[in-house]
């Protein structure tokens, strides 16, 4: 057993909703107890969805448990297809139904359905979401693509096709990365074969093999069915995650280099701003902020790149929930001199924010309640979703248009260069009250806390002149004053620090 | 003053209102289970701690249902089931009492923690109630620890209140022989609201009054004999069959709900402690005219509309008798997950010919019968709104109604304008 504040992530059933939710003519029947429809309000109240989730769940009680759940599973799966006419259907189990062992895959055979029926085992006590979603959109694929599909000879002015990968029901700005993808593409004269599992039919996964490689947008969800597809059809894999300007510049690359066709002009689009933006004098002040990213394995990875090389931040810590992809998170980590922190517990997460008190927290919406309590600026960069991750605006994260946005999003919770000045300007003001916190981190946020945390080692005290002083220093950068003085006297073997002990700690830490 | 406790209680049982037909469903049943009423409970009760016995599925659950991630750390988690768990290779006992060394090192403050059976726990047979008392008594004196089943086979949304409040009754004190008698209200209630009513039922003499579950768990009220008991929600019949078994006495009524309802239920109270129907007159007259100009302010607005509820808290029945009777909407069909007609007798018999009562769900089915009829408003729950509203259709989420303070005098106003809202909505978009 687990003791779980918050999760992450979901069960794996869920993922496989995602991929079901994001299609188009496939219906999933899902053998769960009452209580599991739960899951239909992500889709329909996180994201807004307009209907409801191609899910029938047969929702036994226990009365039921005594009676014949399997008979229940197979009217379920039966007026599903009548009522609803997939093309295809997807039958499982959640964690209880899994335990009950009635055989989703068996039963839903038995009735003889006339579309395909694909069973899904999704090991709900080992596997969470994106591994589920992963492993549905995995069996999908092999089940429906046509492997005897040859591609034809691709002649010679024939525009190379690829297939894009991953984007899904309730996923991280997957609508709009899909439209700034698609722009990237059309740049480089590429056209697109199939689009999966968003918008996606069964149909149109059956023709995944007519395109001459495949993008991945998000190694989470169609890692593992690019990989198979490389294997079985031969369709090479572009893996590069166009987030940043950077990364934006390699995919572009990659790309070109797989479909054979000339990158220079899909480069020479200027749509970001990011790189003026962060060269102007404004931001001179984000110089080294320091940073900490947590979220799923690809948006971390890529905010640290983009936090090192394009807003001159420094990366004080990087993690991910996924532990399918530490390997990838661990290997970035150690680039920026970082050990990776891997877990999906939000406790342990917590501990290490405010541990390293960063100024900056670049994670999912749970690292923003964290950030919230410590009082630190805070951008959201990932899963798991809120409704507010699913804006109006068109709003990506990946290609240049979402180097744009990640610029934005990220440095306006910041006080900015101009304030800051300001803030230095007036601190010892008598009307200006620093207590209140900044406006941008939404109103009505209480003041911080009077009580200053307990110091690092419980011997060590401050002087009422050093705490004073202390006071004076905008809280923005108080915390790492704070944190630094005390490491600074400590490694001195000072018991109490005074005014001097302050001054002498920054100096000792002044970059 | 004729109240309606009055007409009802002249009426002979069974009444004909007792013997309308009920449209029973299974089917889809589109609900929470009873592990979301922790959302509400592990508010009111301020000291105590939630621990589901569940899977990733009962976590998700909790967390998503009310969007309650402002809590940085609530008092509520799950204790989430991994495979070594059910292969056996770990000792589900051991893994328990390890998890909760570990919740009580966080959290020392706790002093009453309830393990919360989940679909899981209980297919796998997991006995928490013997985990419980083993736990009760190693962490004793300091923590009490008492086990409930909030799991979807066997709670739906609400009735996890109810497996809580029955779970939690037989903990409190025995009141002792020949006490006086003394008010029990039960049902988690939001504090304002608690002491809205306390303050009414002082007024009227009533000289001690208890509300259950209590705020803190050392303030547990004494039950017996002596006990007088009114259900403040209409969803606690294992509750009050437990405070029956006590010897407590249910003193039946309508539920708080507008106006009419809240004058029935205070008065339910008053005859029992035979309170002079003019000093009843006199201290509810205010509450009542209150009440009534903030429930006429949203009358123009739902008066004449249809109403479709679907069933979600087992509050249905009540809403669709404070909304027919005293907003004038019409109802189409009243769908419950579960009805119990002896807690409502006197709703039932209060409701209009020609709705509809439904009993559990079957989803799909329901939407036909909900598209066919293009109600004017919906009720339903979070999965079915947005779909409902696409099409058209005004809605109001159901999961409000057991979260905000809807109950007695001053809040009629408010629980009128939870459905007035999504119509003057409507009416305002011009988009």
């Amino acid at each position: 057993m687990k003791l779980t504040v918050w999760t992450y992530e979901g069960p794996p059933h869920v993922g496989a909703m995602r991929i079901a939710t994001a299609m188009k003519g496939v219906h999933y029947v899902l053998h769960a107890p009452q209580g599991d429809t739960y899951a239909d309000l992500l889709f329909t109240m996180i994201e807004r969805r307009n209907h409801r989730p191609p899910v029938t769940y047969t929702t036994f009680q226990a009365r039921d448990l005594g009676a014949d759940t399997a008979e229940l599973f197979k009217t379920a799966a039966r007026d599903a297809f009548e009522r609803y006419r997939p093309e295809a259907m997807i039958v499982g189990a959640s964690c209880t139904a899994e335990l009950i062992q009635d055989d989703p895959g068996g039963l839903a055979k038995a009735i003889g359905l006339s579309i395909p029926v694909l069973p899904l085992d999704l090991p709900s006590y080992q596997k969470k979401e994106n591994w589920g979603a992963a492993e549905t959109f995995y069996q999908l694929v092999r089940a429906l693509v046509d492997q005897s599909v040859d591609r034809p000879p691709r002649l010679a002015g024939d525009r190379p096709r690829c297939n894009i990968l991953g984007p899904t029901a309730l996923g991280f700005r997957h609508r709009d990365d899909l439209l700034e993808v698609k722009r990237l593409l059309r740049r480089l004269g590429v056209d697109v074969n199939v689009t999966a599992p968003l918008d996606a039919t069964p149909d149109d996964l059956r023709r995944l093999s007519a395109a001459d490689f495949n993008v991945v947008l998000y190694p989470e969800i169609a890692g593992a069915a690019a990989a198979w597809l490389e294997r079985t059809v031969g369709q090479p894999a572009v893996r590069t995650v166009p987030i940043g300007v950077g990364a934006t510049r390699d995919f572009i690359e990659e790309v070109a280099r797989v479909a054979g066709v000339d990158p220079s002009s899909a480069l020479e689009d200027c749509a970001t701003r990011l790189p003026w933006w962060s060269r102007s004098v404004d931001s001179t002040y984000l110089t080294g902020k320091r940073v900490f990213i947590f979220g799923d394995a690809t948006h971390a990875i890529a905010a640290a790149r983009v936090a090192s090389e394009e807003l001159g931040f420094e990366v004080v810590g990087l993690g991910a929930y996924n532990r399918e992809f530490a390997r990838e998170v661990r290997a970035a980590a150690e680039k920026l001199g970082l050990t990776a922190l891997i877990t999906d517990d939000y406790l342990e997460v917590e501990r290490a924010i405010a541990d390293l008190q960063p100024e900056l927290v670049l994670g999912s919406q749970m690292e923003r309640h964290i950030a919230k309590r410590l009082r630190i600026p805070c951008a959201v960069i990932s899963a798991p979703s809120h409704v507010q991750d699913f804006p109006a605006r068109y709003s990506p994260q990946m290609g240049f248009e979402g180097a744009n946005v990640l610029f934005d999003t990220w440095v306006h919770p910041l006080v900015m260069g101009l304030e800051e000045h300001l803030l230095s300007m007036f601190r010892d003001d008598f009307e200006f009250n620093d207590e209140a916190g900044p406006s941008h981190l939404g109103h009505g946020a209480p003041p911080a806390s009077p009580a200053p945390a307990a110091p690092v080692t419980s011997a060590l005290t401050w002087s009422s002149e050093a705490q004073a002083e202390l006071a004076k220093i905008p809280f923005f950068v108080r915390g790492k004053a704070r944190r630094n003085t005390e490491a600074f006297a400590q490694e001195r073997g000072i018991d109490q620090i005074q005014l001097e002990t302050l001054y002498d700690a920054r100096s000792h830490f002044s970059r | 003053m004729t109240t309606l406790l009055d007409t009802l209680s002249r009426r002979s049982q069974p009444s004909p209102a007792r013997g309308r037909e009920v449209l029973r469903e299974r089917g889809q049943r589109e609900v929470f289970c009873g592990l979301t009423g922790i959302v509400w409970l592990h508010r009111k009760i301020q000291d105590a701690f939630f621990l589901v016995v569940g899977s990733r599925t009962c976590a998700h659950l909790i967390q998503s249902a009310a969007g309650v991630m402002v809590f940085a750390e609530p008092r509520f988690a799950t204790a989430i089931m991994e495979e070594r768990d059910l292969a056996g290779l770990a000792d589900a006992n051991e893994e328990l009492d390890r998890v909760v060394d570990e919740l009580l090192a966080r959290r020392p403050e706790i002093r009453m923690l309830f393990l919360v059976g989940s679909c899981p726990s209980e297919v796998i047979k997991l006995d928490l109630s013997r985990a419980a008392q083993r736990l009760s008594k190693k962490h004793a004196p300091d923590l009490r620890v008492i086990n409930y089943s909030g799991s979807g086979i066997e709670t739906t949304f609400t009735q996890g209140e109810d497996a809580c409040l029955a779970a939690l009754a037989p903990e409190a004190p025995v009141a002792p022989a020949g006490a006086p008698p003394s008010l029990l209200v039960v049902g988690a209630l939001p504090d304002i609201v608690e002491d809205q009513f306390r303050r009414l039922f002082a007024d009227l003499g009533i000289p001690r009054v208890d509300f259950f579950p209590p705020r803190r768990s050392g303030d547990m009220p004494p039950i017996g004999p002596s006990t007088r008991f009114l259900l403040a929600q209409p969803f606690l019949g294992d509750t009050a069959q437990q405070l029956e078994a006590r010897g407590a006495v249910r003193l039946p009524a309508l539920f708080p709900f507008g106006v009419e309802g809240t004058t029935a239920w205070l008065k339910a109270a008053a005859d029992a402690w035979g309170v002079a129907p003019a000093t009843f007159a006199a201290v509810v007259g205010p509450g009542q005219e209150r009440g009534r100009r903030a429930v006429e302010r949203h009358r123009a607005a739902l008066e004449g509309k249809r109403l479709f509820l679907f069933p979600d808290s087992q509050l249905e029945p009540s809403l669709g008798r404070f909304l027919a009777r005293e907003l004038g909407m019409t109802l189409i069909e009243i769908g419950t997950p579960y009805l119990n007609r002896t807690l409502l007798a006197q709703e039932l018999d209060a409701l209009p010919e020609g709705v509809v009562l439904s009993e559990g769900q079957d989803v799909d089915r329901q939407l036909d019968r909900c598209r066919a009829a293009r109600p004017d408003l919906v009720v339903c729950g979070l999965g079915l709104a947005n779909p409902l509203e696409a099409e058209g259709i005004a809605t109001k989420w159901s999961i409000e109604l057991v979260f905000s303070p809807v109950h007695g005098f001053d809040q009629a106003g408010d629980l009128a304008g939870l459905f007035a809202r999504p119509l003057r909505r409507h009416a305002l978009l011009r988009v």
